[in-house]
C-alpha cells in the first residue's frame, strides 16, 4: 500500500523532482572523494531523470497538460512548472543524451580532467543538467533566468577544465559573451514585468495583448531584449562567435554534452517566447520579426557552412556545423506553417542525436590518436573501423540523406518551405546540404583514402565503454531516420500545439 | 525451383534483405576469400530464385505489396511490385550472378587491395537497386535512389589514388547534388500538389496542376535524376570509370544508370501519367532536348581515346535514347524504352567485361592498343563485336527490337525527326564502335610478323564465361522478345485497365 | 515644465541606461579582464536597478500587511533581485577566478597580450570578435 502511495507521490511530484534530484546529488557528489563513486552516483541520477522525462513525456500523451505549483503556491503567484508535450519532448532529449553519454564520460573523464577534480567535474555536469532540465519545464520567465545562469555557469566550468590553456580563455570569453546574454534576457523580462506585473509565461501572455495597446514601446522594446539575449545562449547567427571555441577547448565528454543539449534547451525557450507567449498576445505581421529571423537562418546556414568547409580541426568544424544547423531550427520558426515548425521541433531533437554522436566518435579519436587535426588522422578508417563508421552515419545525418534523422528534418522543412510558398528557401536548405557533403567528404576522404600516417599506425578502436555510446547513437541516428512514429509524431503534436497560440 | 512455403510480401522483404545480409555476413570472411566469395555467388542466386519466385504473382495480374513504416507522418517505406519494376529486379539480380563470377575473376587475377569492401559495397548496392525497383511511393524510391548513390561511392573511389578520389568526387558531388537541389524540391511540390506520392497508374497529377508547373516538374524530375544522365549532368558517368572494371560493367551499364532511367519511367508513368504528359504537350522540350544529348553523346564518344570512356558516353547517347522513349510518351515508346533497359544491360555489360579482360589479360585501356589484339584473345573480340551489333541496333540481336519500337513510337506520335535521329545515332555508334573490332582483328600485333603464330592469351576463365553468357544474351534477346513484349504490355498505363494498351 | 515633469519621472531610468551602457562600454574597450569584469558587473548592477526602481510605489510602505497600511511596495522584484545578485556575485566569482588561473597560465591579464600570445595556436575569433 505505501508502495502504491509512494509511486503516487512520486508521480505528483515529478516536475519538481527533475530538477531538485541533480540538485541535491550534484552537492552530495562534491563531497565525495571517491572517483568512482562520484561517476556511478552521477550515472545513476541521469537514468533516473531520463526515467522521469520519460514518465512525464507518457503522462503528458495520455492525460495532457501537467502543471505543478511550486511550493504549493498557486500560478500565477507562485513558480509555475508546466509540462506540455513541447517541452516534455526536450526533457527526453536532454536527460536521455545525458544518460547515453555516461559511459562515455568514465574513460573520457579519466584522461581529460585531473584526478583529484573528478568529483567537482561530475558535481558541474550534474548542475548543468539541472539547469537545463530546470529552463525547459519551468514556466515562469524569471526562472528561467536562474536556470539559466545555472546552467551556463556550470557550463563555464566545465569548459575551463579542459586541458589546454585556451580553454581556459574561451570559458572567460562565453562567461562575458553568456552573461550579457542573460543579463539582456533578465532586461527584457523586467520590461515586461513592469508592463505586465506577472512573471508566469500563460499570465504575461494573456496580460500582454492590453498592456501593447498603452505600452507598446516597452513591449517591443522588452521583446527586442529577450530575443536578443536568447540570441546569445542559442548562437544564432552572427552572435555564435562564443561556440566554436568553446567546444574546441572544452573537456571532449563536455563538449559531447553541451552541443547535444545547450544550445537546443535555449531555442526551446526561444519558441515557447514566440509562439506560446509574444505570438499568442500579439501579431507579428506589423513587425519584420519572420523576415529578420529567415535572413539570419540562411546567413547561418550558409556562413557556417563555408567556415567549416576550411576548418583543420574537426570539432572546430563540427562546431560551426553546429551554428549552421542551428540556422535550419530557426528556420523552421520563420516558416511558422505546421510542417516547418515540425521540422525545427524534430531537427531540435535529431541534431541532438547525430551532433552528439559525432562529437562523441570524434572525441574518441582524439582519446586514441591525441589530435582532431585532418592532417594528423590520415587513414584512421582502417585502425578505428567502427568509430569511423559512426562518425560516416553522423556526417551523412548532417548532409540530409534519406534513412538518416538529417533527411526526416529536411523533408519537413522543405515541406514547410514548399506549403508557404518560399521557393528560394526550398532551394537554399538544399544547396546548403551540398555544402555539407563537402566538408563531410573531407574527412572521409582523409580517413579512408589517405594511406595509414605513422601516428596512427598502431592506434586502435576506443575502450568498450566508449564504443557502446557511440554505437548506441549511431542506431538511434538511423533508426529514427526510418521510423518517426516516435519523434515525428511528437513534434507534429507540438508544433500543432505551438501554432494554436499563434495570432496571425 | 520455386519458394512455395513464402507469401509474395515476404519474398519481396527477402529480395530486398537478402543482398543486405551478405553485405553484414561477407566481412566475416575477411580472411577467407573462398568462403566470401561464396557467400557472394549464393546470395546472388538466391536473390535471383526468389525474383523469379515473384514473376508468376505479376503474370497473374497481382500486384503484390509489404510493408508500411513511416519515415515522415503518412509517408514512408513500403514496397509494391509491378511489371516494371519487376523487369529492372531481374536484370538486376540476373546480370549480379554473371557479374559475381567475372569480379571475382577479375579482382583475384588483378590482385585488387580491398576485396572485401568491395563486396560488402557491391551487395549494398544491389540490395538498394532491388528496393528502389520495387518502391511502392517516390519517398521509399528517393531513400534507395541515395543509398545506392553513397554505396557506389566507395567502389568508384576503389583504387584510392588521386585519380580515383578526383572521380569519385564528381559521381558523389553530381549525383547527390542533383538529387538534393532538383529531384527532392521536385518531389516535395508533387507532394504539396497531390498530397501522395504513391505510384499510381494514369498518374497522380491529373488535373491538379497548371501546364506550366508540369513543365517546370518535368525539368526538375529528369535533370534531378542525375543517374539517367541526361546531359548536361552527365559528367559523373565518365568520371566513375576509375572504378574497377566490374564496377563498370555492372553499375554503371546497369544497376545505376538504369535505376535512373528507370525512375524516369516510374515518374512518367506513375506520377505523371503518360496521357496527362502527352496531351499537355509539356514533354515536347524534353523530346527535342534528349535528341540532342543522343547525337551529342554519340559525337563525343567517337573522339574518346580510351575504351571505357568511350563506352561510357556510348551509355550516355543510349540513356537519352530512353529518356526519349519516356518524353514522347506513349505505350510504344514507353515499351521501347523499358526494352532498351533490358537489351542496352545485356550489350554494354558485355562491352564492359570485354574492356576489363582486355585490361586484365594485357594491362591495355587505350583503344589505339588495341591493334591486333583479336588474334590474342578472339572470344573476347568476339563476344565485343556481337555486343557492339546489339547496341548498333543490327539482327540478330536484341537491341534491334528496343530501336524498332522506339522509332514506331515516335511515328506514332508524329515525331518524323525522332527516326532520323535514331538512325544518325545508329551511324555513330557504327563510326565509334565497328572500328575497335576491325583493328583488333585486321591490324597485326605490333611486334609480330604476318603468318607468325601467335599464343591465345585470353582473361582467366571467370571472366571469359560471364563474357559469353552475356554474349549470347544479346542473341537470345532477339528472338524472345514476344514474352518480353507482352510483360512490358502488363504496366498499367492508365487508371483502371490491368493491361495497358 | 512638462520637460522638468518627465525628467522628474522617468530619471531612474535614465540612470539604469547610463550604467548599462557604461558596463557594456568598459566590457567591450577594455583589455584588461578584471576590468572586464568590473563593466560586466556594473551592467548587471544596472539591471538590479531597473527592478528595484520599477518596484517602488509612491506612498508605499513596507510589504507588511497591516491595518494601518493600504499601500505597499512590490516586494516581489527584491526578491527576484536578492536571486539575482546571488547569480551575480557567483558569475563574478568565477569570472575572477579564470582570470586568475588565466594570470598563471599566460603570465598576464591583458587580453591582447594573451592573443599574442596564442598567435601560433589554432585559436580563432579573435580578429572577427574586434578585441585588439
Amino acid at each position: 500500500m505505501s508502495a502504491i502511495e509512494e509511486g503516487f507521490v512520486l508521480k505528483e511530484h515529478l516536475p519538481a523532482l527533475i530538477v531538485v534530484v541533480p540538485m541535491v546529488v550534484a552537492a552530495a557528489v562534491a563531497m565525495t572523494r571517491n572517483n568512482r563513486v562520484a561517476w556511478a552516483a552521477s550515472t545513476i541520477v541521469t537514468w533516473a531523470l531520463f526515467v522521469f522525462s520519460a514518465m512525464l513525456l507518457a503522462e503528458v500523451t495520455n492525460v495532457g497538460e501537467i502543471s505543478y505549483s511550486l511550493g504549493g503556491w498557486p500560478p500565477p503567484y507562485g513558480i509555475e512548472y508546466r509540462v506540455d508535450i513541447v517541452n516534455a519532448l526536450i526533457l527526453m532529449l536532454v536527460s536521455g543524451i545525458g544518460a547515453v553519454v555516461m559511459p562515455y564520460a568514465l574513460r573520457a573523464v579519466d584522461k581529460d580532467i585531473h584526478a583529484g577534480m573528478h568529483p567537482w567535474f561530475y558535481c558541474t555536469y550534474l548542475l548543468c543538467l539541472c539547469g537545463l532540465l530546470g529552463m525547459t519545464v519551468t514556466g515562469d520567465a524569471f526562472n528561467i533566468f536562474v536556470f539559466m545562469e545555472i546552467s551556463s555557469l556550470a557550463t563555464y566550468v566545465l569548459i575551463a577544465l579542459g586541458r589546454r590553456r585556451e580553454a581556459l580563455l574561451s570559458a572567460y570569453q562565453y562567461l562575458v559573451m553568456g552573461t550579457i546574454g542573460a543579463t539582456l534576457y533578465v532586461i527584457g523580462v523586467g520590461l515586461l514585468y513592469i508592463v505586465t506585473g506577472s512573471l508566469n509565461l500563460s499570465d504575461i501572455a494573456g496580460r500582454l495583448g492590453p498592456a501593447m495597446s498603452d505600452h507598446s514601446r516597452s513591449v517591443m522594446a522588452g521583446i527586442a531584449f529577450i530575443f536578443t539575449g536568447l540570441s546569445l545562449k542559442l548562437a544564432l547567427f552572427p552572435l555564435h562567435f562564443w561556440l566554436p571555441n568553446a567546444y574546441a577547448f572544452a573537456p571532449s565528454f563536455a563538449t559531447i554534452f553541451l552541443a547535444a543539449t545547450a544550445t537546443k534547451v535555449a531555442i526551446y525557450v526561444f519558441l515557447r517566447l514566440y509562439f506560446s507567449v509574444f505570438g499568442a498576445a500579439i501579431s507579428f505581421s506589423q513587425f519584420p520579426v519572420v523576415e529578420v529571423i529567415l535572413v539570419l537562418s540562411l546567413a547561418a546556414i550558409f556562413t557556417a557552412s563555408f567556415l567549416a568547409i576550411y576548418e583543420d580541426s574537426i570539432v572546430r568544424m563540427l562546431a560551426y556545423s553546429s551554428v549552421a544547423q542551428i540556422g535550419y531550427i530557426t528556420l523552421g520558426v520563420a516558416i511558422a506553417n505546421k510542417a516547418g515548425l515540425t521540422g525545427s521541433i524534430v531537427h531540435l531533437v535529431n541534431h541532438g542525436l547525430m551532433k552528439a554522436l559525432l562529437f562523441a566518435a570524434v572525441g574518441a579519436i582524439i582519446f586514441r590518436v591525441g589530435t582532431d587535426k585532418l592532417s594528423k588522422i590520415s587513414g584512421l578508417g582502417f585502425k578505428m573501423p567502427v568509430t569511423t563508421a559512426a562518425f560516416v552515419v553522423g556526417g551523412l545525418s548532417i548532409i540530409g540523406v534519406p534513412s538518416t534523422v538529417g533527411f526526416v528534418s529536411k523533408w519537413y522543412l522543405g515541406v514547410g518551405a514548399v506549403n508557404a510558398g518560399l521557393w528560394p528557401v526550398t532551394l537554399a536548405i538544399m544547396v546548403s546540404s551540398l555544402l555539407a557533403v563537402l566538408y563531410i567528404g573531407r574527412v572521409i576522404e582523409v580517413v579512408y583514402f589517405n594511406p595509414v600516417c605513422e601516428r596512427c599506425v598502431k592506434v586502435k578502436e576506443p575502450p568498450l565503454s566508449m564504443l557502446a555510446p557511440i554505437i548506441l547513437l549511431a542506431i538511434a541516428t538511423v533508426y529514427f531516420g526510418l521510423d518517426t512514429s516516435f519523434t515525428g509524431d511528437i513534434a507534429i503534436k507540438a508544433a500543432e500545439q505551438l501554432l494554436e497560440g499563434l495570432k496571425q | 525451383m520455386s519458394l512455395t512455403c513464402l507469401l509474395s510480401s515476404e519474398l519481396i522483404l527477402a529480395a530486398i534483405l537478402i543482398p543486405f545480409v551478405a553485405s553484414i555476413i561477407i566481412p566475416i570472411f575477411h580472411r577467407a576469400p573462398n568462403c566470401r566469395e561464396a557467400v557472394t555467388l549464393i546470395s546472388a542466386l538466391a536473390l535471383l530464385v526468389v525474383v523469379t519466385d515473384l514473376v508468376p504473382y505479376i503474370l497473374s495480374g497481382a500486384r503484390p505489396e509489404v510493408l508500411d513504416l513511416d519515415v515522415v507522418s503518412g509517408l514512408g517505406i513500403s514496397f509494391k511490385v509491378e511489371p516494371l519494376g519487376m523487369l529492372f529486379a531481374l536484370v538486376a539480380s540476373t546480370l549480379w550472378i554473371i557479374n559475381s563470377i567475372y569480379s571475382i575473376g577479375y579482382m583475384r587475377s588483378h590482385n585488387e587491395p580491398r576485396q572485401t569492401s568491395f563486396f560488402v559495397c557491391f551487395a549494398v548496392a544491389i540490395s538498394s537497386a532491388i528496393g528502389l525497383a520495387f518502391s511502392k511511393n517516390l519517398l521509399t524510391l528517393f531513400i534507395f535512389y541515395e543509398i545506392l548513390t553513397l554505396s557506389t561511392y566507395p567502389l568508384v573511389s576503389h583504387k584510392g589514388n588521386n585519380a580515383a578520389r578526383r572521380g569519385a568526387r564528381v559521381y558523389i558531388i553530381l549525383l547527390l547534388g542533383t538529387s538534393m537541389i532538383f529531384l527532392l524540391p521536385a518531389i516535395l511540390v508533387t507532394y504539396n500538389i497531390t498530397e501522395t506520392l504513391d505510384f499510381t497508374p494514369g498518374g497522380i497529377l491529373e488535373g491538379k496542376t497548371d501546364n506550366a508547373t508540369l513543365a517546370i516538374l518535368l525539368a526538375l524530375f529528369v535533370f534531378g535524376i542525375g543517374k539517367s544522365a541526361l546531359m548536361p549532368f552527365h559528367f559523373w558517368l565518365p568520371s566513375a570509370m576509375v572504378a574497377p572494371t566490374p564496377v563498370s560493367a555492372l553499375l554503371h551499364a546497369v544497376a545505376v544508370v538504369k535505376a535512373g532511367v528507370f525512375t524516369v519511367l516510374k515518374v512518367v508513368i506513375y506520377i505523371f501519367g503518360i496521357d496527362t504528359l502527352s496531351s499537355s504537350g509539356q514533354a515536347d522540350w524534353l523530346i527535342y532536348f534528349s535528341s540532342v544529348c543522343v547525337i551529342a553523346a554519340s559525337l563525343i564518344a567517337i573522339r574518346q581515346k580510351n575504351l571505357k570512356a568511350r563506352l561510357a558516353y556510348s551509355t550516355v547517347s543510349q540513356l537519352s535514347y530512353i529518356t526519349l522513349g519516356a518524353s514522347l510518351a506513349t505505350a510504344t515508346s514507353i515499351t521501347g524504352s523499358v526494352m532498351h533497359i533490358v537489351m542496352h544491360a545485356v550489350a554494354k555489360i558485355t562491352l564492359f567485361m570485354c574492356a576489363g579482360a582486355i585490361y586484365v589479360a594485357h594491362n591495355k585501356t587505350e583503344i589505339e592498343e588495341l591493334d591486333g589484339i583479336g588474334r590474342l584473345m578472339p572470344v573476347t573480340i568476339f563476344a565485343f563485336f556481337v555486343a557492339s551489333l546489339s547496341i548498333i541496333g543490327l539482327p540478330p540481336f536484341g537491341g534491334t527490337w528496343s530501336k524498332w519500337f522506339l522509332a514506331i513510337g515516335a511515328i506514332d506520335s508524329g515525331y518524323y525527326f525522332v527516326v532520323a535521329v535514331f538512325m544518325v545515332s545508329s551511324v555513330l555508334n557504327v563510326i565509334y564502335l565497328i572500328p575497335i573490332v576491325s583493328a583488333a582483328i585486321f591490324k597485326p600485333l605490333p611486334g609480330t610478323k604476318d603468318g607468325e603464330a601467335i599464343k591465345l592469351k585470353e582473361a582467366p576463365l571467370a571472366c571469359v564465361i560471364p563474357i559469353c553468357l552475356t554474349a549470347l544474351g544479346c542473341l537470345i534477346m532477339f528472338f524472345v522478345v514476344d514474352e518480353l513484349y507482352n510483360f512490358i504490355g502488363l504496366i498499367d498505363f492508365n487508371v483502371g485497365v490491368g493491361t495497358g494498351q | 515644465m512638462q520637460v522638468f515633469e518627465i525628467v522628474a519621472s522617468y530619471y531612474n531610468y535614465a540612470i539604469t541606461i547610463f550604467l548599462m551602457l557604461s558596463g557594456l562600454y568598459i566590457v567591450i574597450a577594455h583589455g584588461n579582464l578584471v576590468k572586464k569584469l568590473i563593466g560586466l558587473a556594473l551592467f548587471q548592477t544596472a539591471v538590479y536597478l531597473l527592478y528595484i526602481s520599477s518596484a517602488k510605489i509612491i506612498g508605499g510602505s513596507a510589504p507588511i500587511i497591516d491595518e494601518r497600511f493600504a499601500v505597499y511596495s512590490n516586494p516581489l522584484p527584491h526578491v527576484l533581485i536578492l536571486t539575482a545578485i546571488v547569480v551575480g556575485v557567483g558569475t563574478l566569482a568565477l569570472g575572477l577566478a579564470l582570470v586568475i588561473r588565466i594570470h598563471e597560465a599566460y603570465g598576464t591579464i591583458e587580453e591582447d597580450e594573451i592573443l599574442k600570445d596564442m598567435d601560433k595556436s589554432e585559436y580563432c575569433g579573435r580578429k572577427v570578435e574586434g578585441h585588439q
